[in-house]
């Protein structure tokens, strides 16, 4: 059961550590570049100390400064409680230790992301655009593979994988920009070494140069192969949670064709986190195997609908591998045979189907996270209160008869 | 002489050492058993709860519909006063099929189902059966790692040395409580 787990935990173990290499590698380059062959052990001990300054701040704090750049906002059961019951059940099934706290963030595009360093002080965040276009099945889904992340520790192992790629961009951009604007007064105090050490130094700092240049790549196309890994894993983990592949196809399938605009507040660093790419890819996507956060939709798609014999790891992985033919995502010799049996999906329902209605239904959840209140008047029209109005009575514009709102809880 | 006494002691320490990882590994996933049992607990008590809200916020819209929710009524009381873990899994079994064919009457009274009310106690009924499923899974999931470990080497020395017993899986009743009840008609 838990053997998925242990081989990604492994490969993603390798994947940092390669990271760890590409990084410190750089920062020995660099030293040995700027002070000489001496100062290699002094560049590497400046690149551990950048990285781990940073991870620590980010690991601290990260969760609260992710949320707060998202405009992200704490709800109660009260303002969405199928939203909030969904969590709990999930929550349920993974056996997490403590109830992740929910957020909703006011933007129109589906998505969604998990953060917290780990299962015990865990956050759920998703978008009204989710709440407003998906079922009760799907909204599962994703919730289910936003519990996976934290069940994995997704969060922890991307933060420090996000770290260390920026420490690498940090350290190749300074490196760079010292050369560009140093280059004639370096000249200069080389010419007055031995016309030997001056070839070398020169040598050292093409050396550095080069890995100025290639360093920064080889870490991003790491961050991209880890963050890929495990999106897949979430995908199987959610898959298990909730015994029902479909729901997460449906509420991806959905996801890919929303028309509405880009996540506002993502960006390149926080992408891995989301559900689905925040980034809408515009034109060919031949790139998009190395480049991408997060795998292509419609093979998470074709995966989850091709695991119809069960809902375990293995099944999931059987289905990545007829899905992308033989690279498998772990050896199935590691997977145990334990049978998860699929379940049904609730009946079908047609009730959300008009684009306007699901937008105006998404702008009525963003009015109860931020206090509105709803009272119904006896002809029937509905009225949005403000959480500042003024007085504690309220005229129906329709028929004329005066409401009194209920005071709300401080 | 010096030298194999001090191996000895030390192959004795690191089995020591291993052997009370393992004990604890074993206590550790023990506890999760239990706990899983209670969060089973909790939302089957939480059923019960939710049960007389929604006769009563119902009652006034179906009034030809005595025996069903007689039926529910009954199958709660059977259901809270069951002890053992088989009389629990078989009454709770009858209560949720009694509540499924209540959902399906439902259907009949399009006012009912424009009601506030009615609609978020709906929505709080087909989240606890969900917990109520999802709890199950997560238990049995518990139980078969907790049972793994006990039957597999070396854990099973230790189990075996300090009384570790095999639990039971939660099995499903009846062939309603199968499959989840379908409950959300919204």
């Amino acid at each position: 059961m838990w053997e998925l787990i242990q081989t990604n935990k492994r490969n993603s173990t390798l994947l940092m550590v390669l990271m760890a290499v590409v990084l410190l590698a750089l920062g020995f380059a660099i030293g040995m570049a700027a002070v000489g062959p001496e100062g290699g052990l002094f560049g590497l001990g400046i690149a551990a100390v950048i990285w781990l300054v940073l991870a620590l701040i980010s690991l601290s704090s990260g969760d609260q400064i992710l949320l707060a750049a998202s405009g992200a906002k704490q709800i109660t059961h009260d303002v969405h409680p199928q939203l909030f019951n969904v969590v709990e059940e999930m929550k349920i099934a993974a056996g997490l230790p403590a109830m992740p706290k929910v957020y909703i963030i006011n933007d129109p595009a589906p998505n969604a992301f998990a953060t917290g360093r780990n299962p015990q002080s865990a956050s759920i965040a998703v978008t009204a655009g989710l709440l407003g276009r998906l079922n009760r099945d799907e909204l599962q889904g994703v919730i289910a593979h936003e519990m996976s992340h934290i069940l994995h520790r997704d969060i922890l192992y991307m933060t420090l994988a996000g770290i260390m790629l920026g420490s690498v961009v940090l350290l190749s951009q300074v490196f760079m920009r010292g050369v560009f604007y140093g280059s004639m007064g370096s000249r200069r105090r080389y010419s007055s070494n031995s016309r030997g050490g001056n070839q070398a130094q020169i040598l050292l700092v093409v050396i550095a140069i080069v890995a100025a240049i290639l360093a920064p790549i080889m870490a991003q196309l790491l961050y991209f192969a880890l963050s890929r890994r495990r999106e897949y894993l979430a995908d199987a983990g959610g898959a298990r949670l909730t015994r029902y592949p479909e729901g997460l196809a449906s509420a991806l399938e959905k996801i890919a064709s929303d028309p509405s605009p880009q996540l506002a507040t993502a960006n390149s660093v926080t992408a891995p986190m989301f559900f689905a790419n925040p980034f809408k890819s515009r034109g060919q996507r031949g790139l998009s195997d190395l480049t991408s956060t997060h795998p292509p939709i419609s093979e998470r798609i074709r995966i989850l609908r091709g695991m119809s014999h069960g809902a375990s790891y293995k099944d999931y992985a059987q289905a990545y591998a007829t899905v992308t033919h033989g690279k498998n995502i772990v050896p199935a010799a590691a997977l145990t045979g334990d049978e998860v049996q699929l379940r049904q999906g609730l009946p079908p329902t047609t009730e959300q189907g008009l684009p306007q209605k699901q937008t105006h239904q998404i702008g009525d959840i963003m009015r109860k996270v931020n206090g509105f209140q709803f009272l119904t008047c006896e002809c029937g029209l509905k009225l949005k209160i403000p959480p500042n109005f003024p007085s504690g009575v309220v005229p129906c514009p329709r028929c004329r008869r005066s409401l009194s709102i209920p005071s709300r809880p401080a | 002489m010096i030298v194999a006494v001090i191996a000895v002691l030390a192959v004795l320490a690191l089995v020591g050492i291993v052997g009370i990882g393992i004990y604890n590994g074993l206590v550790g996933s023990r506890n999760q058993v239990d706990n899983a049992w209670a969060q089973i607990d909790v939302q089957l008590k939480r059923r019960h709860d939710l049960i007389p809200n929604l006769v009563e916020t119902a009652k006034g819209y179906m009034k030809h519909e005595r025996e069903t929710f007689e039926s529910i009524t009954k199958a709660r009381s059977a259901a809270m006063g069951a002890k053992t873990v088989p009389e629990v899994a078989k009454s709770e079994g009858q209560l949720a099929d009694a509540l499924s064919k209540f959902m399906l009457v439902v259907e009949n009274y399009p006012e009912l189902k424009a009601n506030q009310n009615f609609l978020a106690l709906q929505e709080e009924l087909t989240s606890t059966e969900n917990k109520i499923a999802f709890a199950r899974q997560n238990y049995n999931d518990q139980v078969l790692f907790y049972n793994n470990k006990i039957q597999m080497f070396p854990s099973n020395v230790v189990a075996g040395m300090f009384v570790f017993n095999k639990r039971d899986f939660f099995q499903v009743e009846t062939a309603l409580e199968r499959e989840a009840p379908k409950v959300n008609f919204s």
